[in-house]
């Protein structure tokens, strides 16, 4: 086969996100490409065995891999409430495999997952065509650990490890392997170490011995060549935003500085940051999420690469500080990892409901640089963009994230510094000194930065609008409307130092899918099927030069966004003489390929 | 250096008679006798009268948003320790919308040196009530008067575990320069809560001690180390009474010669006697200000000054430590940990 997917459910104790994230990690490490979509309750631990509890982790591995796949081909379900929530949101495709612990399958089982009969397959009218591997995966992992001495507890705690050995040997992934990557996992508890170890392999062999009713099943090895050559890793989204971050403060040779207040999905980069004291990051713990944006603004006016991280709800609290920064025309970057809103919303599903208030949702004529990564890994490319526009054209950038790239993973190069694009901050010249106010601009309409501790520039910054020569109060008329255009000309500008837009797939088709950030590995499929062309923008604010020429070759332009067309409506606006159609969903999943398909094919 | 060095090209435009004229010149005098070097300087401010104050310094400053000159102070202080920042800001600026940070910072203790201007009033937005007004203040926005507590601000302060309370007044010149000084002396976040007159919306707010005839009865000004001693004729002195049957200790005043007068310990690390000193005046058990006549004066002067670590150093040290055991010190080194493979 190409490329398969699995999906591993079960309770949130179960240990379902580390086990797909180490499958995902042996078959990255095994040379396939990888997507994948951790799906967790908000509840840290609801109930055992129902079906608030249910915890998954979806991934897709082989070659040609740019989503974590529609449906599974393989489903390891844990219990009868994550079986349930399989077969409900159909989770898998009509001629895949389910293996069930059927120790998890008891009467008390059933009734906590809300079944009304004793037969869960019938009753959730489990195709014929879908074969079930029974496997009493508790009793066996009990069986593989009763000469350790642990407790019962302990022991079922392993019960993930059984299922992992097993998955491994319906992929005919190496055991050896499996055992160097548990051994790097569990290097803080190595007590943990020789059980794990012992299950995973029993389960193994398990599938090995007893010949389960299954054929094993072979992945080719990835036909395409990777883009490039070098090192790879498996990184996940918040990981590569954060260490962009920490990469592109080092080639601009500035400090790095986060203010973060925890909120999902984004924590994991102030995690992240709080952890990089030795690559000499200053990450603190704010008061709130008006602190985290306002001690960086501090920073940033104190001469630092200066960043927030946060997601929706905290942007809108940051809001009124993001205009200070554009008024006094600091450098800051701000992520927002977005997640499914209004108000508290679903803070652990996906959606692309920010841009708007991302591109507008500040008081008066505010205009900053809004841009969104399109995968787990390229946050580490566009984090660093972000550090860069903010450093050298002294404005907010706010980079777009979201859920399913913050917490899914993919295959990422690793760069050396060395091969990055040079970082050159805004810094003011020498024969300014004696004369520095906060209003003189170069060629390009940029503002100087200069910062405390430098002697001869001592000024003063505000909220305030400020006279555009002398950089003092001003609320002269003509003045104010000078100064919002010059704020919105130093953002249009930018537009000269981004990439064109490009085309992907069939540029000779009449259609094109549209799209921006996340939903790019979703698009790419669904393009490659339909034979059409893609346009997946990474910058938004502003728009890459050649958009309108880009578009304009296209008779129908389809908007696909995970909204009700908030990317759409920004387009129209900007080129209202394009007929712009919009497919949107906002069921707080990423897309499903098929469905988009179905649509466009209309 | 000269206090003329600190002044801006700016022309002040506080309205005439309001008091920050005379902490906008203290602050002048006071960072002269110092002696930082104005581009090691950072003001900082929030939003309201007292927010101007950066304008008129001729150092580094940012006049911010409202509330917010504490988070701002916060950040430049944290990433650059060695930078001397002062933030400005005013009862309404500091106790309301700024609440939440003004707690913060005293609590992590970061080296800031808080000019907080107690006018009762919000000025720059005309004539509303603040935290600090007290209840019954009929304003623009209360016009059959208020119906809640006030905020003591001292009270705060101590408890949110600060290390420096020092109360001065608009028009002691030479004490708001002495706190302003020992604010600047003392490592961890200084509040000094400025008593200033607001001539248009509350004028003759704190008229029991600022009249001139009545100060020396009214007010004590408190010096590290000396007895505590006040009136016209330095004749009263303070002292503790510990009330036989409740146990509660008290403020008492007592001729000057009486063997009972306190001696002034700023340092004394429990902030008992630095509460019922900050309570003193006409005001409710609570600290509140409620008017009419007290024969305990008002505390001036610097009433604590405690040494403790400070945020901005422990943040800065820990990441020192860190990284001088940390193998990896750059991005190709950290890169270079990863579990990573060739294609």
């Amino acid at each position: 086969m190409k490329k398969i997917v699995v999906r591993f459910c079960g309770d949130s104790g179960d240990g379902m996100q580390l086990t797909g994230n180490l499958f995902a990690q042996l078959g990255a490490e095994s040379g396939h490409e990888i997507s994948t979509l951790p799906d967790f309750p908000a509840e840290i631990r609801a109930p055992q065995g129902t079906i608030g509890g249910v915890s998954g982790f979806q991934v897709q591995i082989g070659a040609g891999v740019y989503t974590p796949g529609d449906k599974a081909d393989v489903i390891v379900a844990m219990n009868a409430a994550a079986l349930k929530v399989s077969a409900m949101n159909k989770h898998y495709h009509d001629h895949a495999i389910i293996i069930v612990d059927t120790d998890s399958l008891t009467d008390k089982d059933l009734e906590k997952a809300l079944y009304k009969t004793d037969n869960p397959f019938t009753e959730l009218a489990i195709p014929e065509t879908v074969q079930i591997v029974p496997v009493a995966l508790t009793t066996l992992t009990k069986e593989a650990l009763k000469d350790s001495g642990m407790d019962n507890k302990s022991m079922l705690k392993s019960r993930n490890m059984f299922a992992l050995g097993l998955i491994c040997w319906l992929f005919d992934e190496p055991m050896e392997d499996a055992i160097h990557l548990l051994e790097d996992k569990f290097k803080k508890k190595p007590a943990l170490i020789a059980p794990n170890t012992k299950v995973m392999v029993d389960g193994y062999n398990y599938g090995q011995n007893l010949a389960l009713s299954v054929n094993q099943i072979r992945l080719e090895a990835s036909s395409q060549a990777p883009k490039a050559k070098g090192r790879y890793t498996s990184i996940a989204g918040n990981k590569a935003t954060a260490w962009g971050l920490i990469a592109a403060a080092e080639k601009a040779g500035k400090h790095l500085f986060l203010g973060s207040y925890p909120i999902t999905p984004a924590t994991d980069i102030l995690h992240e940051l709080a952890g990089r004291k030795d690559m000499n990051v200053m990450a603190i713990q704010a008061e709130d999420e008006i602190a985290g944006v306002c001690t960086a603004i501090g920073a940033a006016f104190a001469g630092d690469l200066a960043c927030t991280t946060t997601s929706g709800p905290g942007l809108s609290l940051k809001s009124e500080a993001i205009g200070l920064a554009v008024m006094a025309e600091l450098p800051l970057v701000v992520v927002d990892v977005q997640r499914g809103g209004p108000s508290t919303g679903l803070p652990t599903k996906t959606e692309q409901t920010d841009l708007l208030q991302a591109l507008y949702g500040r008081n008066g004529e505010c205009p900053a640089v809004v841009m969104a990564a399109s995968s787990s890994a390229n946050c580490f490319d566009f984090a660093y963009q972000a550090c860069k526009i903010a450093l050298e054209n002294m404005t907010p950038v706010i980079l777009l994230t979201d859920t399913y790239l913050a917490n899914g993973s993919a295959l990422w190069r690793i760069p050396s510094l060395a091969e990055l694009p040079e970082i050159k901050p805004q810094s003011v010249p020498e024969e300014l000194k004696g004369h520095f106010n906060p209003a003189l601009r170069d060629e390009r309409g940029v503002r100087y930065w200069a910062f405390p501790g430098m002697e001869g520039y001592e000024h003063r910054n505000i909220g305030l609008e400020r006279d555009a020569e002398k950089g003092t109060i001003s609320t002269n008329p003509e003045n104010h409307e000078r100064m919002v255009l010059a704020r919105k000309h130093k953002i249009e500008q930018i537009a000269n130092q981004l990439p064109d837009l490009r085309v992907q797939g069939n540029a000779d088709s009449d259609t094109v899918l549209v799209g921006w950030g996340s939903t790019e590995g979703h698009l790419h499929a669904a393009a490659d099927e339909l034979n059409c062309a893609l346009v997946q923008f990474n910058y938004i604010c502003p728009l890459p030069k050649n958009t309108k020429d880009v578009l304009s070759r296209f008779k129908r332009i389809i908007v696909c966004e995970l909204n009700t067309g908030q990317f759409a409506t920004y387009l129209r606006g900007q080129m209202p003489e394009l007929k712009i159609e919009q497919y949107n969903e906002i069921m707080g999943q990423p897309f499903a390929v098929e469905r988009i398909v179905s649509y466009a094919s209309k | 250096m000269q206090a003329s060095d600190f002044k801006s090209d700016q022309y002040v435009r506080f309205c005439p008679g309001c008091g920050d004229h005379a902490i906008c010149m203290a602050l002048q005098k006071s960072m002269a006798q110092i002696g930082i070097p104005t581009h090691q300087v950072a003001v900082i401010s929030g939003i309201g009268c007292s927010s101007r104050m950066p304008h008129y310094l001729n150092t580094y400053g940012f006049n911010t948003i409202h509330g917010r000159g504490g988070a701002v102070a916060t950040g430049v202080k944290t990433s650059h320790p060695e930078l001397t920042v002062w933030q400005m800001s005013g009862d309404g600026d500091c106790l309301a919308i700024g609440g939440n940070h003004f707690i913060h910072e005293i609590r992590r203790n970061v080296d800031l040196n808080v000019c907080m201007f107690n006018n009762r009033i919000y000025g720059l937005t005309k004539g509303q009530y603040s935290p600090t007004s007290p209840k019954g203040f009929v304003s623009k926005s209360s016009p059959f008067g208020t119906v809640e507590r006030p905020f003591v601000p001292a009270q705060l302060v101590l408890g949110a575990g600060g290390t420096f309370f020092a109360r001065t007044l608009d028009v002691d010149m030479p004490t708001t320069v002495d706190c302003m000084v020992a604010a600047q002396q003392h490592k961890g976040c200084s509040i000094i809560e400025c008593l200033v007159n607001c001539v248009i919306f509350n004028n003759g707010t704190h008229a029991w001690i600022a009249d001139r005839e009545q100060r020396a009865e009214h007010s004590i000004i408190l010096k590290h180390g000396e007895k505590m001693i006040f009136g016209k004729e330095n004749d009263k002195g303070l002292a503790v009474e510990i009330d036989p049957v409740t146990f509660v200790p008290k403020m008492i005043v007592v001729p000057a010669d009486d063997p009972r007068v306190l001696t002034h310990d700023a340092t004394q690390p429990d902030p008992t006697l630095h509460r019922l000193l900050a309570l003193m005046g006409p005001t409710d058990p609570n600290g509140v200000f409620v008017g009419g006549d007290s024969p305990l004066p008002v505390a001036l002067g610097v009433i604590r000054n405690v040494e403790a670590e400070t945020y901005d150093a422990a943040v800065s040290a820990q990441i020192a430590e860190v990284r001088s055991k940390a193998k990896a010190q750059t991005f190709d080194e950290l890169t270079s940990t990863l579990e990573s493979w060739e294609m």
